[in-house]
């Protein structure tokens, strides 16, 4: 029997078996189950099961991210729900308003560990394979169904790597990355696959920069997407999780924490069937842009012609994390927007935020002229602040630009590196930060 | 399944390549409509704004790669259902929406054959047990048979009634 890929050993280990093939269908029992400001349209949905608790309390995350603060007296009623949902079952794992967006936050907090499944009622649960864990996006339904059961059935999807080897070129990100991706292969480019990660250069980026890629395979119809967990990776789960627990460094429990992390690690046998593999040389890549309304209709930046915009909006699950606020205060000290045009700044969870306060980079932005906002999703899927005006072009850090995405269909968006939308914020035009004065 | 739903006629709605969920029921939406009037009031609203007005019970939604790509929201499926859809075809499906159009009870048939012989507007008959899809002037094409799983699902009506019978709630 040839050997396991990353997905056929966390599927099996989930299913309670030693392999599987891809194509099967396994019940899965998942380590965690994640839902946001959806959980009360849930909870409506689990209470046709006539179930007193729900099965597996522990195994639940729950953040409110949405739409935070409530922008209505309707959402605020969603909110309260979820609250005495949340007490009712006992929940431990639930995150108020302001802490952030469920990935980030959950990775801060490593709600999910290496080698781990997650199934969230959220597109962009494929984020936590860049901590070595299986994630995949799933429905409301199924969520209600797995807290009635605990378990949900999951086909074994097939597995494309994606290799990157060589240094990135100055300006150029993993979202660069990403779109290159999607670009070239399309937005059904890898429908139904595991995406695996590999070379040089994906183990070279920061933690933070690694985050984009699982979670931008979202929009490539992908099941889940991973990177190999490494050193790094196990600092950053150990350090956080010992911090949780009250544990010292070097103490016997840091000692077992870190062997508990390190065996549970799952990496793809040498000689694992992949259905495909791509290889990209870094030196080649550049930054790109998707042009409204679909995020394959990628063009590197260089080509793109005049684009004038007028708003902007960095943040989100995809690019809203330190490194990203740390690029847009290096280009917006001492500049200003230009005339006419907001800026909508959201740190991905309530750390990103007072990184940036302690950091100066709020400072920055309220000096440039920017709006920062409360940790959470904001304007990217259009149920929140920052709606921009009929006819009007949007430049934004985040993963989707369909039609009507921010919640005006005649408005266009672009997508790019949050130094990019921190620029063209500048210029009023899409350009590269490189050009800038 | 009664015999009578293995075997129906509809009206063909004709769309293009990844068709997205914020097309298909956009997001600013999400938290705020619940009931069935106000989600399949809204189906499609910014593919086709005629739509929602227009479709009829049984209508057929045809299209192209990669149907339902984007959001995780289960409206993308139910307001299709609320208002009346009997099935979506299409060369391919994005994946959670394939599961929710099942845990809902939609039939989700993948037959790139049979989107390149639609015409909206035209009807077409769908023959389960037969695994084919026939135009109104007689043309035909085939799909792979759904799996036992999946029909387990779709006979019950969806997930939901499924593991009800399970659990025997």
């Amino acid at each position: 029997m040839p050997g396991q890929t990353f997905a056929q050993k966390a599927l099996a280990r989930a299913a309670g078996r030693d392999t599987c093939a891809v194509g099967e269908i396994l019940d899965v029992e998942p380590d965690v189950v994640l839902s946001h400001d959806n959980t009360a349209a849930i909870r409506r949905i689990w209470e046709e099961f006539s179930q007193d608790r729900v099965k597996h309390p522990e195994r639940m995350a729950i953040t409110l991210d949405h739409a935070v603060p409530a922008p209505s007296a309707v959402h605020a009623q969603n909110h309260r729900e979820i609250r005495e949902f949340v007490g009712e079952q006992g929940i431990v794992h639930f995150f108020e308003a302001g802490r952030g967006i469920c990935h980030q936050v959950l990775s801060e907090e490593v709600v999910v560990r290496p080698g781990q499944v997650i199934l969230g009622a959220d597109s962009h649960t494929p984020h936590f394979g860049w901590l070595g864990a299986f994630g995949a996006g799933i429905g409301r339904s199924e969520v209600a169904a797995l807290w009635a059961q605990g378990q949900l059935w999951l086909k074994v999807p097939a597995t494309m790597r994606i290799n990157l080897s060589g240094a990135m070129p100055e300006g150029v990100t993993a979202k660069d990355f990403a779109l290159r991706i999607i670009g070239d292969m399309g937005a059904d480019g890898g429908l139904y696959r595991s995406i695996e990660f590999a070379g040089d250069t994906i183990h070279a980026m920061t933690l933070e920069s690694r985050m984009v890629l699982p979670n931008m395979m979202a929009e490539f119809g992908a099941k889940n997407a991973v990177i190999c967990p490494d050193e790094p990776v196990l600092t950053w789960c150990l350090e956080r999780l010992a911090m949780r627990h009250g544990i010292e460094a070097g103490s016997s429990a840091w000692a077992d924490l870190a062997d508990g992390l390190r065996k549970n690690c799952l990496y793809p046998d040498a000689d694992c069937e992949l259905e495909s593999e791509l290889h990209y040389a870094a030196e080649d890549l550049e930054p790109y842009i998707a042009r409204p309304h679909s995020v394959d209709d990628v063009v590197p930046l260089s080509e793109l012609g005049q684009v004038d915009v007028d708003a902007a909006f960095i943040g989100t699950c995809t690019n809203g994390r330190l490194e990203d606020m740390s690029a847009a205060a290096n280009i917006l000290a001492n500049r200003r927007l230009a005339p006419g045009l907001s800026l909508v700044i959201i740190p991905a969870s309530s750390q990103v935020l007072e990184a940036c306060i302690e950091l100066g980079y709020a400072e920055t932005f309220a000096r440039a002229g920017a709006m920062l906002g409360v940790p959470g999703c904001g304007p990217c899927m259009g149920n929140h602040f920052g709606v921009p005006a009929p006819g009007e072009t949007v430049i934004s850090s985040a993963n989707r630009n369909f039609r009507g995405r921010m919640g005006t269909p005649s408005a266009g968006i672009f997508l790019s590196s949050p130094a990019v939308v921190a620029a063209s914020a500048v210029a009023g035009r899409i350009v590269d930060p490189r050009e800038l004065d | 399944m009664a015999p009578t739903d293995r075997r129906f006629t509809g009206r063909i709605w004709k769309y293009g390549d990844n068709v997205n969920t914020d097309v298909i029921f956009p997001g600013k939406y999400t938290y705020t409509l619940k009931t069935p009037e106000e989600i399949a009031a809204h189906a499609l609203e910014d593919l086709d704004p005629g739509f929602a007005a227009n479709v009829q019970p049984g209508d057929l939604v045809v299209a192209g790669r990669n149907w339902g790509c984007g959001s995780s929201r289960e409206q993308a499926v139910s307001c299709l259902v609320l208002a009346g859809v009997r099935a979506v075809i299409a060369r391919s499906f994005s994946r959670i929406w394939y599961r929710n159009a099942l845990n809902n009870g939609l039939l989700a048939l993948e037959c790139p054959a049979f989107v390149d012989l639609a015409v909206a507007g035209d009807t077409a008959t769908v023959v389960l047990d037969e695994a084919c899809i026939a135009t109104s002037d007689g043309r035909t094409a085939t799909f792979q048979p759904l799996s036992d799983d999946v029909l387990r699902i779709l006979e019950a009506g969806g997930l939901i009634p499924y593991i009800k019978q399970q659990m025997a709630v």
